[in-house]
């Protein structure tokens, strides 16, 4: 689910000038690389979130951008400025904490009015202001509570009020869901894409949660020990993703390590030992010969079946489990040469006769184009 | 077996009547109508009433109140600056070591203390004619500096023990470093410094010998006054004063540590 039109891809549009840049930007501690070499351009408008693992760099590179850490080398600019050396308190950025950082001597509005007395706005003014914000998160009439005495999720959008409240360039996130139950999460998301969208602002949200990122992003980061390694629209990381790591680390897949072979009539193939059988290429593919690469593709899709039957793909095992998951199940099938792959499958109606297929034969197919190939 | 059950609050009524009667014989004492310190004359407040007809135990305790304020206010100030540096700065060479040395003060022994500042305010004096001569200042100088170093360990702790993220967040809201550490520090570690201030406060009141060094004429303070007078002699009177002052320093000692509490508990329900 993306959140803007086809309009508001700026990205795609080779002349539009980045409202955020990561220029050669590394960040050494104490001789331990945490960030290296990231060129990142960013949009106005976008909601773009940096999904990586804990230590992948994330964070830091979010706190560059906030101006709590300086690069080590490379440059950060914001609206085409050079921003690498302001403080935190000059940049046209505002944070919302991953604790929240709300300040628990302080009420609710004194919390979302701080940023704005630091600016030296009228009294008035502040007032209106914070009556509006707290109308936007629906906590008006919390406005002097203390922050202990409020749950998780209002909590959660106080800090939000308070990062909002000074109509920041770029607002920025870290891992603003994390504290909240899976249902509450998920109002949360789209509550936080319609603010985005409402407001016209940029968000740049930290997460490890590929979920998380899928649902809100317009595009993606994913960055491994310090390295952006692909950044591309959610449909794009997960369809097509650049190596095997972003592969695994988003969604779930089954990955072939493989050689390019020729058939007799001179197309290119590719012949898997792991799983001892030939594997169809997708549509122009095109590599040397004897490579070695790794085809991968996604348990949802490939098909299963008892009976053997014609398609580009198919293999043939035994299934070792089943895994009921309610909106679908996994099957892992053992494959004659050892190797278990996970085929899944929807649960569309009640009573399936699949379910009763344990170590039984079973086929499993897929079309030439279901599959990447994939050579890092 | 049966007895087992008996040891522990045997063993601790054993502690705390070891810490605590002496003390209690002494107020009991400080009601006693005899004019004679061990013979019981009967209940009489009378010690009370001629402690406060004493000039010199009222000018007495009125200068070291005076001196204990003005300490732990200069003790405050000096610590919190220390502790600032010491926790927030990123580790520069001999960070260690200077932690170590700002503690070291409490266990200093109180003869040497005294003696080393005596020599400092005198050679003071002679170079740059400040302080001139000892009296007020010089003690007011002279508690400040260990009590800092009591304030210095408090605060520590607490910065330590503080969310920067707090900190950051007010800086990301446009407060420069300054107004953070007013609006956001001071306030976050507030209990750390009334507990620090009332521990200076009660150290310089209680002090004797290092006061001993670096008083001047004129300026006895109150326990300095009551060593000489029990020097000639215990008088009821002092009894009547020791209560008084084992009830503001306990005072100050359960404001102090409820205090402490406070903060322990803003911390962990964060």
């Amino acid at each position: 689910m993306t959140s803007t039109g086809l309009q508001d891809k700026r990205w795609l549009d080779p002349d539009a000038t980045p409202f955020i840049e990561f220029r050669n930007v590394s960040k050494t501690y104490q001789g331990v690389p945490a960030v290296k070499d990231v060129n990142l351009s960013i949009y106005q408008n976008e909601l773009f979130c940096l999904l990586g693992g804990s230590g992948s760099g994330k964070t830091t590179l979010l706190r560059m951008l906030a101006g709590f850490e300086t690069p080590t080398s490379g440059s950060v600019w914001i609206d085409g400025v050079d921003v690498t050396d302001w403080p935190p308190y000059e940049r046209p950025v505002n944070m919302m904490f991953q604790s929240y950082a709300l300040f628990p001597h302080m009420t609710v509005y004194d919390n979302i009015a701080y940023g704005l007395k630091r600016d030296g706005m009228p009294k008035p003014e502040i007032r209106e202001r914070v009556e509006e914000l707290l109308g936007l998160v629906r906590l008006s009439g919390f406005a002097n509570r203390k922050p202990e005495q409020l749950s998780g999720g209002q909590r959660q959008r106080v800090a939000l009020a308070r990062a909002l409240a000074k109509r920041p360039k770029v607002l920025l996130l870290d891992e603003p869901l994390g504290a909240l139950d899976k249902n509450l999460r998920e109002d949360t998301q789209l509550e936080l894409i319609k603010i985005q969208e409402s407001l016209g602002m940029t968000f740049i949200v930290v997460t490890h949660d590929q979920e998380e990122a899928m649902t809100l992003a317009t595009r993606i980061g994913v960055m491994d020990e310090g390295y952006l390694v692909q950044t591309d629209e959610p449909h794009t990381i997960y369809e097509y993703p650049s190596s095997k790591y972003v592969a695994d680390f988003i969604g779930d897949i089954n990955l072939f390590e493989c050689v390019v072979t020729e058939t007799e009539s001179g197309d290119l193939s590719l012949y898997s030992a792991e799983i001892e059988a030939g594997l169809c290429p997708p549509t122009s593919f095109a590599a040397p010969l004897n490579q070695t690469l790794w085809y991968a593709i996604r348990p949802e899709k490939m098909r299963l079946s008892r009976e053997p039957v014609d398609a580009d793909n198919v293999l043939s095992g035994i299934v070792h489990e089943i895994a009921y998951l309610g909106d679908f199940s996994v099957y892992w099938v053992d494959l004659d040469s050892g190797f278990r792959i996970r085929v899944s499958r929807p649960n569309i109606s009640r009573l399936d006769h699949f379910a009763e297929s344990w170590d039984e034969r079973v086929y499993i197919t897929w079309g030439q184009d279901a599959g990447v190939v994939l050579t890092q | 077996m049966r007895l087992g059950r008996y040891v522990m609050p045997v063993s601790a009524a054993l502690g705390f009547g070891f810490l605590y009667i002496p003390i209690l014989i002494l107020v009991i004492y400080s009601f006693n109508a005899s004019k004679l310190v061990t013979v019981w004359g009967g209940f009489s407040t009378q010690w009370y009433v001629e402690l406060f007809r004493d000039p010199q135990i009222l000018d007495a305790a009125k200068l070291s109140f005076k001196i204990a304020t003005a300490s732990a206010t200069l003790a405050l100030v000096l610590g919190v600056a220390a502790a600032m540096t010491l926790v927030r700065f990123r580790w520069f060479k001999g960070r260690t070591l200077l932690t170590g040395m700002v503690a070291a003060p409490l266990v200093m022994p109180e003869v040497i203390t005294g003696l080393s500042l005596l020599l400092l305010f005198v050679a003071l004096d002679n170079l740059l004619g400040w302080p001139a001569g000892r009296g007020v200042t010089t003690i007011i100088l002279a508690h400040a500096t260990f009590g800092m170093a009591f304030v210095a360990v408090i605060v520590q702790a607490r910065l330590r023990d503080m969310d920067r993220t707090l900190e950051e967040a007010a800086m990301d809201l446009g407060a420069r470093p300054l107004t953070v550490f007013f609006t956001i520090t001071i306030p976050s570690i507030a209990p750390a410094l009334v507990a620090a201030w009332l521990l200076a406060f009660t150290l310089s009141l209680d002090d004797l010998v290092i006061a001993s060094f670096v008083s001047g004429p004129g300026s006895s303070t109150l326990p300095m006054v009551v060593f000489s007078k029990v020097r000639l002699g215990i008088s009821p009177d002092i009894n009547a004063l020791a209560t008084l002052m084992i009830m503001i320093v306990a005072l100050g000692g359960a404001i102090g540590f409820w205090q402490i509490r406070r903060s322990m508990r803003g911390r962990s329900s964060r």
